[in-house]
């Protein structure tokens, strides 16, 4: 299954540790900057990139060769590289796979953008929870930069650069790029709204190129391999390159898989992930990460890549795929994810902040059986007033709500009809009670008893 | 203000000098900071503000946006519950509140020994073993009850010093 397809990112998961820096050599590592630094023209890199059609990871796809021709080519000063690692998307854990699979890989495809654009100084953003990746970094940057690949003069030209590493504090707009570069600048990061790209003015005002982790990642292979070898390395006919998918939820082999983009999604959960487990029945996925639409069964034929998604009403985002089988409510869990966004909305402007706990609100009353039909109505008003917030969080919010809708609307009215959750969930309550005399039974029963004041 | 020992000073130093701007380590020079003093009080943020020539308002306005930042005292070890959709799914509330029981704590509470506190957190990008906790900057997978009361043993037991974050 996993053998058949080209391993290019996770060529070196099989070792079972992080590669190092000889194993990583041994296998044709860093042969791509050797080939690069002082023999071709950062606009040489520049132009593979853009004909090789690599398209951003980190769930927008932006082309990334087209993001990097942003940079004003008359600009003289600073430029940076952020390599994108904040990963705060439910379901989504293949960048942490990645690094701890081939740390080199991602410091070789680092430095090649960072030749690319000429960027001077790069910086890895990683959220808390993943603090032994920041380490693993620390550590394997070091010994980049004592074989002369990091630091000044690199092997010899005039190219100089370095990476360090900035640990974040914890939130979910981080992964959002202008927010991101607050976050680095020590302000807190609220995105900001219009004015230019961050690739003409971003971090300290200077052009500034910010890529996810797996984006880069792909680079060494594209500069070695060639354009052409890494677009034929696509299932989709426009796509390019192989794509990580992580599957999680309810499925046999929960894992992150490296395959062709535009492989089917039935195919990754039926033959790499192994199907449902015994006794459950598929009911749907959320295709990429908690912004996405959910997917019905009747879609499942779709290729997973940007485009094919796109055309089929959908979105790849980070191609995290979620999978949620007939006992879970998704009434349930789309005000979980609600839930999720409420906390971790910024605040800053007005339709993220009071739209989604108004929507919250709506949503726990008719998985408590306490909804009204003319609720539907009034969410989804609300979902397109979110629509015209700064920036894609509430937008992203808004699209499990839309499509639990279109395609589960059954589930919906049947709380309301039944005035119950159909699955026997609990109305939504606070948990976490520190008092309680019975055990506390697993599963979605709740504890009569419990409903003590704390 | 107390003076602080000089190895920290030391490394506060080197995490302000290692960067080309000061307000670029604000949350590295917290973190240090809430290491030292177990969380970060007042005297912490007003100390942060003289190093990085920052005002004491602007690390507030840090310190109270993030998860990982602790304005409040916290016991030695955070314990981040997971209770994102996939966790979720696999009954992460029960999890909950079965350490909220199990602990006699409530959400943010910590235990009257100052050993633990239990936080909701978060997807912690740890799902293909849903479901998760973080503590310490270490995941536990794949919870039961069986599972939480090792795994609090263990804790009670441990004495090395929890890395918190760096």
């Amino acid at each position: 299954m996993q053998v058949n397809c080209p391993q290019v990112l996770l060529k070196n998961r099989p070792l079972g540790h992080p590669a190092s820096f000889d194993e990583y050599r041994a296998g044709g590592g860093y042969e791509a900057l050797l080939a690069t630094v002082g023999k071709r023209t950062p606009q040489e890199v520049l132009d593979i990139v853009v004909a090789s059609d690599l398209r951003g990871r980190g769930g927008a796809g932006f082309p990334a060769g087209r993001k990097w021709q942003g940079i004003p080519a008359d600009y003289v000063g600073p430029r940076y590289v952020v390599v994108n690692t904040d990963e705060m998307e439910p379901g989504t854990y293949k960048d942490r796979i990645l690094v701890n699979a081939d740390p080199h890989l991602v410091i070789e495809g680092i430095i090649l953008c960072a030749y690319a654009i000429s960027a001077t100084e790069g910086i890895c953003f990683i959220r808390p929870s993943y603090e032994s990746d920041a380490q693993l970094l620390e550590r394997e940057t070091q010994v980049a930069r004592e074989h002369g690949f990091l630091g000044q003069n690199i092997l010899g030209s005039n190219f100089s650069f370095d990476i360090h590493i900035h640990r974040s504090a914890g939130r979910y707009i981080c992964g959002e790029a202008s927010a991101q570069i607050k976050a680095i600048s020590g302000v807190r990061p609220n995105p900001r709204k219009g004015g230019p790209r961050t690739s003409v003015k971003g971090l300290w005002d200077c052009p500034t190129i910010v890529n996810n982790l797996e984006t880069l990642a792909n680079l060494p292979g594209i500069v070695r391999n060639g354009p052409e070898w890494f677009k034929s390395l696509a299932r989709s006919a426009n796509g390019s390159g192989t794509k990580l998918y992580s599957v999680s939820g309810r499925i046999s082999r929960p894992d992150c898989f490296e395959l062709p983009i535009g492989t089917p999604l039935r195919e990754i959960l039926f033959e790499h992930a192994g199907g449902m487990p015994p006794g459950r029945k598929f009911k749907a996925v959320l295709p990429g990460g908690a912004s996405t639409f959910y997917m019905p069964d009747a879609l499942l034929d779709t290729e997973m890549d940007f485009d094919t998604m796109h055309k089929a009403g959908q979105r790849l985002g980070t191609a995290s795929i979620m999978v949620f089988d007939e006992a879970t409510c998704l009434v349930g869990a789309t005000l979980n994810l609600i839930e999720f966004f409420a906390r971790e909305s910024c605040g800053w402007c007005t339709p993220c902040r009071e739209g989604l706990p108004y929507v919250r609100e709506l949503l726990r009353r008719i998985e408590a059986g306490e909804g009204k039909e003319e609720y539907i109505g009034m969410i989804q008003a609300m979902t397109r007033v979110m629509e015209q917030a700064y920036c894609a969080f509430a937008p992203g919010a808004a699209a499990p709500i839309e499509s639990l809708f279109t395609h589960f609307a059954d589930e919906v009215h049947a709380h309301i009809s039944q005035k119950k959750c159909p699955f026997g969930n609990p109305p939504p309550t606070l948990r976490g009670k520190a008092c309680g005399t019975r055990p506390i039974s697993f599963g979605p029963t709740p504890c009569p008893e419990d409903q003590c004041p704390i | 203000m107390a003076s602080l020992p000089e190895q920290l000073e030391d490394e506060l130093h080197a995490l302000i000098t290692a960067v080309a701007h000061p307000q670029e380590a604000a949350i590295d020079v917290m973190y240090a900071l809430q290491q030292h003093y177990g969380y970060l009080c007042d005297e912490a943020i007003q100390y942060a503000a003289t190093l990085l020539a920052m005002t004491p308002l602007e690390l507030e306005s840090l310190a109270t946006f993030y998860d990982y930042l602790y304005r409040r005292p916290v016991g030695r070890y955070v314990i981040h519950v997971c209770d994102s959709v996939i966790c979720w799914m696999f009954h992460q509330d029960s999890i909950f509140d079965y350490l909220c029981r199990t602990l006699g704590v409530p959400p943010g509470g910590t235990t009257e020994d100052g050993l633990f506190t239990v936080l909701p957190a978060a997807c912690i990008g740890n799902c293909h073993n849903a479901p998760t906790m973080l503590i310490n900057g270490r995941f536990y997978d794949r919870l039961t009850p069986d599972r939480i009361d090792a795994v609090l043993a263990e804790l009670r037991t441990a004495t090395e010093e929890p890395a918190r974050c760096k």
